[in-house]
């Protein structure tokens, strides 16, 4: 389903030259449950953000459900993000402007579905992860939880196989926090793919696999560069 | 693309962000409203200027008899010339560069009666032709000298709306006036009109509204004038005054035994000449308003890309979460060159509607004032509201679109990232 061989990142800023990832393979099968885990600047996000193509790796192949991602056009790109991956981030990226129900909305209308289909579907998403009752409320108006829900429910959209979730717990309390966990677990139940970057040690306990970066490298313990195993 | 992807984002988002939205359409607003009223004040006064011109007349020249300053054909310098009244048909018969001749008596200071009210008047005797040369148009209800009165040599009079005021009272209707008998030195005289007010700016005798005119036949057999006092010349368009003046010096110095380049020996005020100059006057004046404008424009357009600058941060993190749940760049593009372009039309066109809002509402207003009778009424051009809104619209899109092609050219993950 997913992959990655050799893949490295390199940032420029100004005169220097900054390598987030330093050539990292990994292979991800379906319904797979996989942490991330690794200290700051490990390079967790910029590996997420390259899963994700909202970035493309500097060198290395990437290889998304047999697609070729480096020879993808933009258009093609935005529409594998539309439909084949979900993205939950850390700080939920909500449209501020939008109500809960429009946000949800929004990859809908870029996949070009009808007005009554985009309104089942929304409904049912929002139903889903339990704010059927804040269709209409905006961000400002709902709690972290809350927005966090609704962002997943955005992903969720165009039912992609693949979520995608960047410290998704990282701006929430406990109780929110464990929340939003469920409603992860649920999905690998209903046969989701999901990836996880996580600080938080307990959640990544519960998942299938966890995958360790430090440095820029997948850090295995033993240094032999393969992705430490884990059953859940 | 789809058409309905791109309305629907759209027509979504113009709701949300309302609030940009409206300053930018109140700057663009604002700078099509300022120029077109400007311009249209500029408009106004030209027009207005115009037509206080033409209130001694349009397109003549008045002629006076002068004194010769050159000895010719056995005549000494300075002798004193005068015109006779067949000099009208003399010059219309050797001069067809002429399309029209007419002439008059000036009497200052006659005793003009109605009634118990006895005044001291200017009478003037005049021909016909006044009526168009120099316009003196009669209120309805009454008439301007006419052939017939001039042929025999009618007692009749044509008053001068301040004259009729002062012979018959400010609030005595036109009905009341017309056929009504004035005695001129004794004599009566029926009224046949009274003049429409107009806004005189250059006279050579006191305003026309001060005028109490008769036939220019009866003014010469009545009170005896030999001489007329100055006679008017309308030229054929085709013509102007400078090309046809020499020829005039000629015919009137055959006559008059005077040399054709003895300038003094008659002397001409050109109206159409300086109704020229006076226009170009304006002209510049319409210039300097259209600079001040055009500040006023670039204030508006600064706005409005400043609007659009500062728009830019929070701009470009929606545009990374757009691109993040899989927009495509175009429909990014497009729902600015969209916007950017609906925001400008319409503040255009409220701009524009304001302007002639504006211009309408302070024609109705009554105001009786010697201003603006200078200042005239605005008149908005439609062509430079259109104009202005091109020119800020092409502005608000540019100061729009660059921003977004370059929020649209990153990854998404950059955009994001955007502080």
């Amino acid at each position: 389903m997913i992959t990655m061989t050799g893949i490295r990142k390199a940032y420029q800023t100004g005169k220097i030259r900054f390598e987030a990832l330093r050539g990292v393979d990994i292979e991800v099968k379906q319904n797979e449950y996989i942490a991330i885990v690794g200290p700051s600047g490990s390079g967790k996000s910029t590996l997420m953000n390259l899963m994700g193509c909202l970035d493309t790796p500097t060198s290395g192949e990437y290889l998304l459900e047999g697609d070729r991602v480096e020879s993808l056009s933009p258009n093609q790109l935005a529409d594998v993000r539309n439909r084949k991956i979900g993205f939950v981030f850390q700080a939920f990226n909500l449209l501020p402007y939008a109500t809960a129900y429009e946000n949800v909305e929004l990859p809908l209308l870029y996949a070009g579905l009808r007005a009554k289909q985009r309104k089942e579907r929304v409904i049912e998403l929002l139903t889903r992860v339990g704010l059927a009752d804040k269709l209409g409320n905006k961000p400002t108006e709902m709690s972290g939880g809350e927005m966090q829900r609704v962002a997943i429910a955005r992903a969720l959209g165009n039912k992609p196989n693949i979520i995608l979730a960047d410290e998704p717990t990282g701006n929430l309390d406990t109780k929110s926090g464990s929340e939003i966990v469920k409603i992860f677990d649920e999905l690998w139940q209903d046969g989701h793919t999901i990836i996880m970057i996580t600080h938080d040690l307990n959640i990544a306990k519960r998942c299938q696999r966890v995958i360790r970066l430090k440095d820029g490298l997948l850090d295995t313990g033993n240094g032999n560069g393969q992705a430490q195993t884990k059953v859940a | 693309m789809k058409l309905s992807i791109l309305y629907n984002v759209f027509a979504r988002d113009f709701k949300k962000q309302r609030k940009r939205m409206v300053l930018t359409l109140v700057a663009i607003l604002w700078g099509t409203m300022s120029i077109m009223l400007l311009l249209a004040y500029g408009e106004g006064m030209k027009q207005q200027f115009g037509k206080n011109l033409n209130g001694l007349g349009e397109g003549i020249i008045i002629m006076w008899p002068g004194q010769t300053s050159i000895a010719f054909q056995g005549y000494g310098k300075g002798r004193r010339l005068h015109f006779l009244p067949e000099d009208v048909e003399y010059i219309k018969g050797r001069m067809p560069e002429f399309e029209k001749v007419a002439a008059e008596y000036i009497r200052w200071g006659a005793p003009v009666r109605y009634k118990d009210n006895l005044l001291s008047e200017r009478i003037n005797g005049l021909y016909p032709e006044y009526k168009d040369l120099r316009n003196f148009i009669p209120e309805m209800g009454g008439r301007m000298i006419n052939d017939l009165d001039m042929q025999y040599r009618r007692r009749v009079a044509f008053l001068g709306n301040e004259t009729k005021d002062r012979l018959f009272g400010a609030d005595t209707p036109i009905e009341k006036v017309v056929g009504e008998t004035i005695y001129i030195y004794s004599t009566p005289y029926t009224v046949v009109g009274v003049m429409q007010p107009k806004m005189q700016m250059s006279s050579y005798q006191g305003q026309d509204s001060d005028v109490i005119a008769i036939p220019a036949t009866t003014f010469h057999s009545v009170l005896g004038d030999p001489y007329l006092d100055n006679i008017i010349l309308k030229p054929d368009p085709k013509y102007s005054f400078k090309e046809i003046e020499p020829r005039l010096f000629e015919v009137m110095g055959a006559k008059y035994k005077f040399d054709p380049k003895d300038d003094r020996a008659l002397s001409t005020w050109d109206i159409i000449e300086e109704r020229k100059i006076t226009l170009d006057i304006f002209g510049a004046i319409q210039i300097f308003l259209g600079v001040v404008g055009g500040l006023t424009l670039i204030i508006a357009a600064v706005g409005v890309a400043n609007i659009m600058y500062v728009s830019i941060r929070e701009r470009t993190r929606e545009i990374g979460i757009k691109m993040a749940i899989g927009a495509r760049r175009i429909y990014i593009l497009m729902q600015f060159i969209v916007e950017a372009l609906g925001i400008t039309f319409f503040g255009g066109f409220l701009g524009i509607n304001l302007a002639f809002l504006l211009t309408e509402l302070f024609k109705m207003v009554p105001i009786e004032s010697d201003v603006l009778d200078f200042m005239g009424r605005p008149t908005v051009s439609l062509e430079i509201g259109i104009t202005v809104t091109v020119i800020l619209g092409i502005l608000g899109l540019f100061s729009g679109l660059f921003p977004a092609l370059k929020a649209a050219s990153i990854n998404p993950n950059e955009a994001l990232r955007y502080e």
